[in-house]
């Protein structure tokens, strides 16, 4: 078994694991810390795959920006309570459940017994994964999307300002 | 590089001037008039630009983007929509004491993402695009911030729409995934070999017509459209429910087109038949029982977008007439949806008062012209010759029989028939009945709106009277 | 006898590798906490200093085994935890604190490589990582669930509080650090630490270069360290103790150390990014020394830490000098003037290099 392998396994457990952890947590901070270990066993992952850039950025924007948020809203909102989120095994869960299988087994006949042949990462992936890499490729090849996402995050923030913002006194 | 900016130019222009506006805004203090005139201007330069490039075939910016014919075709609709809409949104903010602030550039910044939408060529813009513009909806329709329907409307617009997006971009994913490309050419070319992984591509297109027929409010995800289009402004329902479909329908045909050929056993075809089918029955008859004119229109919205799937299967098909039939459609729909909605929002006082059909009775005393007006609006959404309407439905009516779906065509027709009931009936409201005694005297005049009104009303007679011109024009551009 | 002996040589030069990797860790750990405690202990004497008293001079000569005196007291002090604390993470945080502030003493370098026989031995644990400048801001940024934890899982208000207001001042003033730290990577074009300080070799020093990046960085790091002007967490006035109210003995004791750890890592940042790291004009020509030789290595890692000190001594007379922000000012400071100014640099530096580009003179 080489390296890569055996860290795939183990971060693929971890990654599983503190994804079950996710969803099983009735402690809304608990269930937010897995989803971190997650991001942290999602960036090993990339780091396996050479993508060194989306591996920090995964750590930096979702570990360390989004969940700051995301535990800050839990705390503002005190949501400590065991009980504010239990919930019964209802009709809904098991429907859920159903579907969530339906899917595995989608894939499972998508993929079974087929082999994709690529077990070794081709070399164009070595420098993609790289700053200058994604760099190169968002600047040129990438620059149209690039700039509408600009776009997007532009309407998005003056349409959460607008919406957050006091209301005019006179009207 | 200077040739893709050039050819881009509408995007690029619009979306630069979307930002200046904004930064006008926040500079300068009572800025809506200035804004106002920089929003037109900038529309109607647009427009210009558009046209000009409606020749010059192509892509831009490595293949990212489509320009030429199709998507400028688009453009000149989204600009006239937009402008149509600030116009008469403007004697409207003034009644209902809107904010005007952001408003502008919020319209703006939806457009250039139907333009995004329009002009895609890979997936990727495909789902940016559609973000903007479903982004700036949500804003707008929550923009009457003191009104609860209106909040309502937007907090289940976005939560809805949010969810759409997921299975959009896990359909994105998948057909990523079967293909290896976003790449619309280049997911046509693989679509014609066999896949490696048939059913991924299955799943991923199934998925992805969800989201789209989220979009374009196709059963059965239209369950938003009557709170959303009844909540939110109606200026800005007025924009959503004309320039926001055709801007999913902008979408929605070139990903039928490319995903047709791995339809070998015609599943999506029939897919898109059934769905189409069903859209403009539960549309036409949801809507008979609306009490609300808001309402009514909604679900005749949505009825619309079913006669418009039509087209898609179609398309779908590979029948040439699927592609002009929607056009034209788009086109009359476009002036037709949003002339009533206009008339709805002159007639509506602060409050969402006036918003029953009941208020509608003896309109013809009050204000002849508005309702002679409404007249037309209501006889062309019902299909009804001379108006543009009756022209759109008999192209993508003759568009699915020659595609050998004249069972379609039936229930269809048999819609129509439905649906000419609630039409009609407001017509009826309007003339034949006598005034409620409770209903306020509405003595205030439409002010700009009526520019809006005239030219949507010359537009649905015009396009009734003389379809030959536009089809010619969608002739030359798109050869058959 | 000889056979054993044979064998561990073996051992050794089989895993040497490993074997250096562990020592360099140990004496980065170690050396850390040596620096911790002695910062606080020159902490205590600027202080001192600043109030015209003497300080520490009683355990040692001129008090300098205070710190030690102090750590001790620390481990033999009751551990209290308040009963509807949540354990699990009430314990968890102080690690995590302390865990980050030393992991990101992985990717910092303290001088150019040299050579043993063959053998080419880096002064850093993680030589050579492409994204190593990423690598301290994302550590950075994922030190503040310590903080915010601990602020949480004590079940106390003004912890709590201390742990909000850390998790929105820390995400604020990261945005300004991190775009003020584009400049410098542009002009380097890498964000390998190692190679940003050879991009300033020669007197190039980026504190020249981009002097407003750097009072950006300053002013952020100020921030993201915690300290005065910008202690808000730990306001003792109107917050008690603030994030480590209910916390005592060492597990108090850790979140004082990944304080000072975390100062120590802020001015090696603006050592190496701004201040030409271990570069020293003329003086490797100088002493004459062949390139790669240990000595030259050792004279590196003085001029790294003759840079580091007298920004160490800046924070702490910071903290004896200035009053503590209001939260309002707070923030309108890190989104109102630190953030624009830290993109208007960004422009800024890419028009210049446009310019001087065009002209050939960079």
């Amino acid at each position: 078994m080489s390296t890569t392998v055996i860290l795939f396994t183990i971060l693929s457990i971890g990654a599983i694991a503190s994804g079950i952890s996710l969803v099983t947590r009735r402690n809304p901070v608990s269930a937010a810390m897995s989803l971190i270990v997650h991001f942290f066993m999602l960036a090993g992952l990339y780091l396996t795959l050479q993508a060194q850039f989306v591996a920090i950025i995964q750590i930096l924007v979702y570990a360390g920006a989004i969940m700051v948020l995301v535990i800050f809203v839990i705390m503002l909102l005190n949501l400590g309570k065991e009980e504010n989120l239990t919930e019964k095994f209802s009709m809904r869960t098991t429907l859920a459940l159903a579907l969530g299988g339906l899917f595995v087994v989608q894939f499972l006949t998508a993929f079974l017994g087929k082999k994709t042949g690529m077990n070794a990462l081709p070399e164009k992936s070595m420098s993609i994964g790289t700053t200058e890499g994604i760099g190169n490729v968002l600047f040129t090849q990438y620059l149209f999307p690039f700039e509408a996402i600009s776009l997007l995050l532009l309407a998005a923030i003056v349409g959460s300002i607008l919406l957050a913002k006091r209301k005019h006194e006179a009207s | 590089m200077e040739q893709d900016f050039l050819l881009s130019a509408p995007i690029t222009f619009l979306s630069i001037m979307a930002t200046i506006l904004m930064v006008v805004d926040a500079l300068i203090k009572k800025s809506s008039k200035i804004t106002f005139t920089l929003s037109w201007l900038t529309l109607g330069i647009t427009g210009v630009l558009a046209a000009w490039t409606l020749k010059h075939n192509g892509t831009a910016f490595n293949g990212m983007i489509t320009v030429g014919s199709f998507g400028a075709f688009f453009d000149i609709l989204f600009c006239m929509g937009a402008l149509l809409t600030l116009i008469a949104a403007r004697p409207y903010m003034q009644r209902e004491n809107l904010e005007h602030d952001e408003f502008h550039s919020l319209i703006l910044f939806a457009v250039s993402g139907m333009m995004i939408m329009a002009h895609a060529n890979s997936l990727l813009i495909l789902f940016i695009g559609i973000e903007i513009m479903s982004v700036c909806f949500y804003i707008l329709s929550g923009y009457m911030r003191s009104s609860v329907r209106s909040v309502e409307a937007s907090l289940k617009y976005f939560l809805l729409g949010a969810f759409a997006t997921g299975f959009l971009v896990y359909g994105m994913a998948l057909i990523y995934g079967a293909t290896g490309s976003f790449d619309y050419n280049q997911i046509f070319m693989a679509a014609q070999h066999e896949l490696r992984f048939p059913s991924l591509m299955m799943i991923g297109i199934g998925l992805l017509l969800i989201g789209l027929s989220f979009k374009a409010a196709a059963f059965p995800f239209h369950q938003w459209a009557p709170d959303v289009y009844q909540g939110a402004p109606t200026v800005v329902t007025a924009f959503m429910s004309t320039a926001g479909k055709i801007a999913a329908f902008s979408a929605f045909m070139p990903i039928v087109a490319i995903v047709s050929p791995a339809d070998t056993e015609m599943k999506i075809q029939i897919i898109l038949a059934i769905i189409s089918a069903a859209t403009m029955l539960v549309g036409n008859i949801s809507a008979l029982t609306q009490t609300n004119i808001k309402r009514m229109l909604a679900y005749s919205s949505v009825a619309h977008a079913g006669y418009l799937m039509m087209g898609l299967v179609a398309i779908s098909a590979h029948h040439a007439r699927g592609v002009s039939g929607i056009l034209y459609y788009l086109s009359a729909y476009l002036f037709m949806q949003l002339g009533a909605f206009v008339i709805v929002s002159i007639l509506e006082r602060s409050g969402e008062k006036n918003l029953e059909i009941e208020d509608y009775a003896g309109l013809s005393k009050r204000h002849p012209v508005l309702a002679a007006l409404m007249t037309i609006f209501m006889l062309s959404l019902a299909g009804i010759p001379p108006f543009a309407g009756f022209f759109g439905k008999y192209y993508l009516f003759t568009a699915a029989i020659e595609s050998g779906y004249t069972w379609l065509t039936i229930i269809a027709v048999i819609s129509s028939i439905i649906s000419v009931y609630f039409y009609i009936g407001l017509i009826v409201k309007m003339y034949f009945t006598e005034p409620n005694e409770s209903g306020e005297s509405t003595q205030q005049l439409p002010g700009i709106a009526s520019i809006t009104l005239a030219v949507s009303a010359v537009a649905v007679v015009f396009l009734g009277l003389m379809p030959a011109g536009l089809l010619d024009v969608i002739k030359l551009l798109f050869g058959n | 006898m000889s056979s054993i002996i044979d064998l561990i040589l073996g051992f050794l030069s089989e895993h040497i590798d490993a074997l250096i990797l562990l020592a360099k860790i140990g004496l980065i750990v170690n050396g850390l906490l040596m620096a911790a405690a002695y910062l606080v202990y020159f902490e205590r004497k600027i202080s001192a200093w600043a109030h015209n008293r003497i300080g520490p001079n009683r355990v040692g000569p001129l008090g300098l085994f205070q710190s030690f005196a102090d750590v001790f007291k620390l481990y033999l002090k009751e551990d209290i935890i308040p009963t509807l604390a949540d354990k699990k993470f009430h314990f968890i945080a102080p690690i995590i604190s302390i865990g980050v502030a030393m992991a990101v003493y992985a990717v910092i370098p303290f001088g150019d490589s040299f050579m043993v026989g063959n053998k080419e031995i880096f002064l850093s644990v993680a030589p050579g990582i492409n994204i190593g400048l990423l690598f301290v801001l994302s550590m950075s940024s994922v030190g503040v669930y310590g903080i915010t934890l601990a602020g949480w899982s004590s079940n106390n208000k003004y912890s709590l509080l201390g742990g909000l207001r850390s998790a929105a001042q820390m995400i604020s003033y990261e945005l300004s650090m991190g775009l003020s730290l584009i400049g410098v990577l542009m002009l380097a074009g890498s964000l390998d630490l190692t190679t940003i300080v050879h991009a300033q070799s020669g007197g190039k020093w980026n504190i020249f270069l981009q002097p407003l990046a750097f009072i950006i960085f300053l002013v952020a790091s100020f921030a993201e360290t915690n300290r005065t002007p910008f202690d808000l967490p730990e306001a003792e006035p109107e917050l008690v103790g603030g994030y480590h109210t209910e916390y005592s003995g060492m597990k108090f004791g850790l979140f004082f150390l990944a304080e000072y750890a975390n100062m120590v890592t802020a001015s090696a940042m603006m050592v190496l990014l701004f201040l030409g790291g271990w570069e020293m004009p003329g003086l490797y020509e100088a002493l004459g020394l062949p390139a790669g030789s240990p000595l030259i290595a050792a004279v590196q890692f003085g001029v790294f830490v003759a840079k580091l000190v007298p920004i160490l001594f800046f924070f702490i007379w910071v903290r004896w000098s200035l009053p503590r922000f209001r939260y309002d000012q707070l923030m309108n400071l890190g989104w109102k003037v630190m953030l624009p100014l830290a993109l208007a640099n960004i422009v800024i530096t890419g028009i210049v290099m446009t310019i001087l580009k065009h002209y050939g003179i960079m």
